[in-house]
């Protein structure tokens, strides 16, 4: 299988400047700069079915088309590189292992869309990454990929590396935004989208990491190539970031086709000393959890929502047979109440909530109504807030629930009862 | 222009306008925390969701535009399931102390779980308690943390209406709290629009606290004094427990909506300046240190100015009037005294207060722009005390300045020994009654009916909440019991036969009644 995001992964000094040209780096950038029109650049992404992977999954091409041509403010790249998904270090990897990359696609993205500023936003607690990224892009400035008058077109472009202060919710786009503007990561209120109101009010392009390190292997090969890779409607590969109870955890770069089983079985080793599998987490902790028998499902952005879970940011978490799904199902809800940031209530108050009644049976002091109560509580979080997270809360733990209900009874019935003195 | 339908109702409202906006136009009012209709919109309480047709899930009223042909649901069975899901949301952290919580009674938690709320408890476990319980963060506001559902809208008012931004929300989760940013105090002149903004206990007002709970309050609809800009208010009094704070009537004043003055606000200055009303009133006519009846006294002043103005000496007569006074009372004023020939002015030399650039105002008098247009500005009020002094008038008539205030305990002793009748006529006893010869109890603004002119020309009406302490009597009212009394009767029943004299004689208020006036007001012409 070919290569495209970590084709550099295992070169000595895969960081350099020297290592990426001489493996044909920022010639994708010479042919943009030099043959191609905005307008041709962004209709070769569309054509290539490359979708955001970050989590989402939209069309990057199409999210690149609506930034309004006409606009008269300055437009900007944002790079989210704010990786807080768990069960998720993908991105870190290529920060680390190919900056020059990022860097190649991010101003080729620039150009599509007429930006002369970009920014990356790099989680917080990747400070090796930022070093390395930082690195690169002083490399690049030195030999004129960066600045003005690149490579001695007309074309000029700043770059900005802006570290995040450890909270997850800045990685959802708009509160991401908030928090480079210097605000509290709050996410904002849709419409306007940021591709109309973005960073300072600006038309605003927000990508992943890892999507900006398949745009120059698209410029390079063509669309074609890269659209063939994938599936129908998802073109190329995919970083899966594998963990938990498995022989080999790690990131794999696969087509997008793949099923879970191949990824657990075929790549990662199977599990952990010969165990059976209990249950598996397919896209960071957001995703709902599948169950054993459910891993031959594929691995691309639309089959995944076929099986009521979702791709997200590519994170397996494998669970085998000795886990204890109540406890794992706290862990899930204490890291939402943790996150959230609260500016929604029922997000806010909710997401605590759930925490402590999952806490509560974890510690033998649940009670049979709370497992009644339990579903509708969650559900009563998800489309009711401003962003995504709280409807993340719902299909979490709501999945862990209803998936695995005959644990939560076990423990329970096991429990200190106390009817008696609340009934 | 959009044509949507809400609840059934059809309706065109112009283009952008939210559907709660829209909703209100209809008189259909969709629960809200932290929308309010003069601050930025947050969209974070989730209660004012409601279903639009071929929306796939509830949509917040307060930010989603309406479009044309949009059908809008606020009370289907789907709206009303997130409502209660939001106030069960809100009330798993709120402490259920309501019993002791200053703001029940008006509290939109209580008003909301009553309406939609109203299910059994789930929560079987601890509340998250917050640090700060009930403590003063200004001079004017105490905040309990634990009480805040967060709404944003005090930290919304202090970025965007005064922009000094006090508030902010620290933390995160269901561990956010609402506090003031580190060395910041809530110390601005408009601090307690926070308490009347918000939905809650939170913010709550340190000078009503505890004063009075909330269901005892009669409210009356008014003009704040306090300066030109006469901010519209509700004077909000309770006379059915005598027992309490010394007799007070009034407990507090709150802001009174109005799109073309004050909008939703009023300042400090304006709203913690009530006590007067119910303290150090005159409560007597007064003569010489001697209660007096009214008659009596009535029969002093007019004995006295009766052969002065029959003597056709007129200008032996000093009035300093005062833009304190009603559009009525200094019609009476034009029409006893300054229509004789005595000498008017109502400008009394005080120094004029500090004013901001948003409602207070540096003139401290409610009524400078009426008075300008009843009584003019041919004499000098400097003038009349200077002639005072040097013994030029046989009455010297004062309402409601404190002389000496302005001039000094000497200089007011030195007047009061050269005229003959030196009359005050005021509602507050001050170090000028001790000189005046005469002593007239007045009523104070909230207990008069009649109108103010503002800074903006716009002439306001203010209703009575109450009879006049003691005896007590509106200005208007007694000048015309002297005018009876010289053989000159006027006859105005009440105010609004004043007003509508008024309104006839001098220009500016041609084609004024209270009717039309009403509650928004009616610039002068």
């Amino acid at each position: 299988m070919e290569k495209i995001i970590t084709r550099h992964f295992d070169l000595p000094q895969s960081h350099r400047l020297e290592t990426y040209l001489k493996d044909g780096g920022y010639e994708a950038l010479r042919r943009v700069l030099t043959g191609m029109t905005q307008a041709q650049v962004i209709e070769e992404i569309k054509k290539s079915n490359l979708r955001g992977l970050g989590g989402a999954g939209f069309p990057t091409g199409m999210k690149w088309s609506f930034i309004p041509a006409q606009n008269p403010k300055p437009k900007y790249l944002v790079v989210n590189g704010d990786e807080g998904e768990p069960g998720t270090f993908k991105d870190k990897q290529i920060l680390e292992k190919d900056p020059h990359a990022v860097l190649e696609g991010m101003i080729i993205t620039c150009y599509a869309i007429g930006a002369h500023k970009a920014y990356v936003y790099i989680r917080g607690e990747y400070t090796k990454s930022l070093e390395i990224l930082q690195g690169a892009l002083k490399e690049a400035y030195q030999a004129k990929y960066l600045g003005q008058g690149i490579m001695g077109t007309g074309f000029s472009l700043d770059m900005v590396i802006h570290p995040g202060a450890g909270a997850y919710i800045c990685g959802e786009e708009t509160a991401l935004l908030e928090s480079l503007e210097g605000k509290k990561g709050f996410p904002r209120l849709k419409p306007p989208f940021p591709a109309v109101v973005g960073l300072f009010g600006c038309p605003t392009v927000i990508n992943n990491i890892e999507t900006m390190a398949c745009v120059a292997p698209i410029i390079s090969k063509g669309a074609e190539w890269y659209a063939k890779l994938g599936s129908e409607k998802n073109g190329g590969n995919r970083l899966y970031s594998v963990s938990g109870h498995v022989e080999k955890p790690g990131v794999y770069e696969l087509p997008l086709g793949i099923s879970l089983r191949e990824i657990i079985y075929n790549h990662a080793g199977g599990i952990l000393n010969g165990r059976g599998l209990k249950a598996v987490i397919p896209g960071g902790i957001s995703a709902p959890i599948l169950k054993a028998q459910e891993i031959d499902v594929k691995m691309d952005f639309d089959s995944l929502k076929s099986a009521g879970t979702m791709a997200g940011s590519g994170g397996i978490m494998v669970m085998d047979e000795t886990t204890d799904m109540v406890r794992a199902a706290m862990i899930a809800a204490r890291f939402f109440a943790h996150e959230s940031c609260g500016q929604c209530s029922p997000c806010r108050e909710g997401s605590g909530w759930v925490y402590r009644i999952l806490k509560r049976i974890y510690e033998g002091q649940g009670q049979p109504r709370d497992l009644k109560n339990l579903p509708g509580i969650v559900n009563n979080i998800g489309g009711n807030t401003i962003c995504a997270f709280g409807d993340a809360v719902t299909m979490c733990v709501g999945s862990y629930v209803a998936k695995f209900r005959e644990e939560f009874e076990a423990k329970i019935r096991n429990s200190i009862r106390d009817d008696a003195i609340r009934p | 222009m959009p044509k949507l339908s809400i609840d059934g109702k059809q309706l065109e409202v112009p283009e952008g306008e939210t559907i709660i906006r829209a909703a209100k136009r209809v008189g259909i009012s969709i629960p809200h925390y932290c929308w309010h209709p003069a601050l930025p919109v947050a969209g974070n309480c989730r209660i004012c969701m409601v279903e639009v047709e071929k929306q796939p899930k509830p949509q917040i009223a307060c930010y989603t535009p309406v479009t044309d042909g949009m059908v809008v649901k606020t009370n289907s069975p789907k709206v009303l399931e997130v409502r209660r899901a939001v106030l069960e949301f809100l009330l798993v952290n709120h402490p259920l102390d309501c019993p002791v919580c200053d703001q029940a009674g008006e509290c939109k938690l209580q008003d909301y779980y009553m309406d939609h709320g109203q299910y059994d408890s789930r929560l079987a476990d601890m509340k998250v308690k917050k640090e700060k319980k009930a403590f003063a963060i200004g001079p004017t506001v105490m905040l309990d943390q634990e009480r805040c559902i967060l709404c944003t809208r005090c930290v919304r008012f202090t970025e965007h209406i005064t922009h000094t931004h006090e508030f902010g929300v620290f933390n995160r989760g269901d561990h956010s709290v609402l506090d003031l940013y580190p060395g910041k105090k809530l110390d601005n002149n408009y601090s307690g629009n926070v308490v009347d903004i918000c939905p809650v206990g939170a913010l709550t007002d340190r000078d009503f606290r505890f004063k009075c709970r909330v269901w005892y309050l009669e409210k009356t609809r008014s003009i704040c004094p306090g300066c030109s800009m006469g901010c519209n208010i509700t004077v909000e009094w309770d006379k059915s427990r005598p027992h309490q704070f010394k007799h007070a009537r009034v407990m507090r004043l709150k802001p009174r909506h109005n799109p073309d003055v004050n909008s939703y606000w009023m300042c400090d200055k304006g709203r913690y300046n009530y006590h007067f009303i119910d303290e150090n009133r005159i409560l007597e006519p007064q003569f010489k240190n001697d209660v007096m009846s009214w008659d009596k006294a009535i029969e002093v002043v007019a004995d006295t100015i009766r052969p002065i103005i029959q003597a056709n000496r007129a200008d032996k007569i000093g009035v300093l009037a005062s833009a304190q006074l009603t559009n009525e009372d200094l019609f009476l004023v034009r029409q006893l005294f300054k229509e004789t020939g005595a000498q008017v002015d109502f400008r009394v030399p005080e120094k004029p207060g500090e004013g901001d650039e948003f409602l207070l105002k540096a003139d401290r008098n409610p009524n400078t722009a009426g008075a300008l247009k009843i009584i003019g500005t041919d004499v000098q009020a400097e003038e009349i005390l200077k002639k005072a002094r040097q013994g030029a008038f046989e009455v010297l008539y004062v309402f409601g300045a404190d002389l000496v205030k302005l001039l000094g305990t000497e200089v007011v002793g030195e007047i009061a020994g050269k005229v003959k009748l030196f009359v005050y006529q005021g509602s507050n006893i001050n170090e000028t009654c001790l000189w005046a010869h005469l002593n007239l109890p007045s009523s104070v603004y909230a207990e008069k009916d009649g109108t103010l002119t503002n800074c903006q020309q716009k002439v306001q009406r203010l209703w009575p909440a109450f009879l006049p302490l003691g005896e007590a009597k509106a200005d208007w009212e007694i000048l015309s019991l002297i005018s009876e009394k010289l053989g000159k009767p006027l006859g105005y029943k009440n105010s609004s036969a004043v007003f509508d004299a008024l309104a006839k004689k001098v220009p500016g208020f041609a084609g004024m009644s209270y009717e039309k006036i009403s509650d928004s007001g009616m610039v002068l012409s």
